[in-house]
This record gives C-alpha cells, structure tokens and sequence, in this order.
C-alpha cells in the first residue's frame, strides 16, 4: 500500500497517510487561494501552504534518512516567511498616504 | 520508536488538514487566520518531532530543534504582521462592536493606545 503511494519500500503506513493527509491539505488551501476575496486571503493560504510543504519534506527526509531534505526545508521556511512579511508591508504600504 | 514518531506525524498531519478546513470555512479573514497560523504551527511542530525521533541521531535532533524554534519565532509574527496590514487596508472584523475603529492614525498607522475607560483630560494627556 505505501509502496504504491509514494514508490519506496520500508516506508511506515503511518508516515504514508501522514503525507496524504498533508496533500490534502495543500489542495483545501489551494481552493482558498483561487476563492479568496481579498488579497491577505490568499497571501496567508500560500503562506499555509509553504508550511504544509516544509512539512511533506521534513517527512519525505525523515523517510528516505535524508538529511540534506530537511536543510531544505529549513530555506523554504525562511522564503515563506520573507515573502509573506513582504507581501503584508506591500499591502500597508498601498494604503498609507503620502 | 517508529511508531510513536508515526503517531506523532499522523497527529500533526490530522492538525494541518483540520487548519486547511478551517482556512476554507471560517466566515471572515481574521478567523481563517487564526485558524492557519495557530493550528498550523502546532501541527508542523508535531511532524517536526516526528522527523527528529524518526532520524535519531544528534545533528537530526538538533536540526529539529532549529527547525521548531523558526517556527516558533515566525508564525505568530507573520500572522500579526499581515492581520494588521489587512485592517489597515479596509477588512473589518465580522463582529457587532469594532474596538479599534478609529483608534489606528490615518496618516503614519500609529495605534494609539489610550484606554477606553480613560477620562477625556487624560486620554489627551496621554496621547500628546
């Protein structure tokens, strides 16, 4: 069963639905996203989905004992973070007047 | 070992999918961020000591623990960061009684931070 799910041998069924349970996830955060009324919506779904991502790689290390997996994890943290900061001091910046 | 580790990804993984509901079906922005940033953080905290028991050595252990305190120090900042700028730029709060209307500059987005209870002689001492 999770050898079919994610190709790999010797991997734990609970990591396995981990991992599903994790895409699922990403799909409902990516509804919001595409519906989102209002820009900081969808700013803070990507931001939930950048974390929802860092969490399938921390689990895709942890299963393929891959420390390098987790380094990278480690960066796209840190975009997330920045972008989101970003993304808000764009947003208060637009409104502030001059 | 495994198994706990498991255990622990599936709760933080369980947690992920339950703030992702809540990300689509909370009525207004404020709640559904609560609901990612609060629900999300613990969640990546769980998969995160998941990942550190299943790797077992010290520099994993460690790496946790850079990882969980990252997240730690982020997600509330980001959150408040990006509540403050929608709120700034116009998204009300679905509640009866707005408690910072007004209360926000319009000009430099200072937050003046006078009680409410505060005599009028007061308040204006207090904010010059």
């Amino acid at each position: 069963m999770s050898e079919r799910l994610i190709g790999f041998s010797g991997v734990s069924p609970l990591i396995a639905l981990s991992m599903l349970l994790l895409t699922v996830g990403l799909v409902l955060a990516l509804v919001r996203v595409v519906r989102g009324p209002t820009i900081p919506d969808r700013v803070i779904a990507l931001d939930f989905m950048a974390s929802l991502v860092v969490g399938l790689l921390l689990l895709l290390g942890a299963t393929l004992e891959l420390l390098s997996i987790v380094d990278i994890a480690i960066v796209l943290a840190l975009i997330a973070f920045l972008s989101t900061v970003a993304f808000a001091s764009l947003i208060e910046r637009r409104t502030r007047e001059p | 070992m495994t198994v706990l580790a498991g255990l622990l990804a599936l709760i933080g993984a369980l947690l992920m999918v339950i703030a992702g509901i809540g990300l689509l079906r909370m009525p207004d922005f404020y709640t559904r961020m609560q609901a990612a940033a609060k629900a999300g953080t613990l969640g990546i905290l769980l998969i995160v000591a998941a990942t550190g028991l299943l790797l077992g050595n010290l520099s994993a252990l460690l790496h946790a623990l850079l990882v969980s305190l990252f997240f730690l120090l982020t997600t509330p900042l980001a959150a408040h960061l990006l509540g403050r700028a929608a709120y700034l730029s116009g998204i009300r709060p679905l509640v009866h009684e707005d408690d910072l209307a007004g209360q926000y500059h319009q000009k430099t987005h200072e937050l003046r931070s006078v009680p409410h209870s505060a005599p009028p002689d007061r308040a204006e001492a207090l904010l010059e």
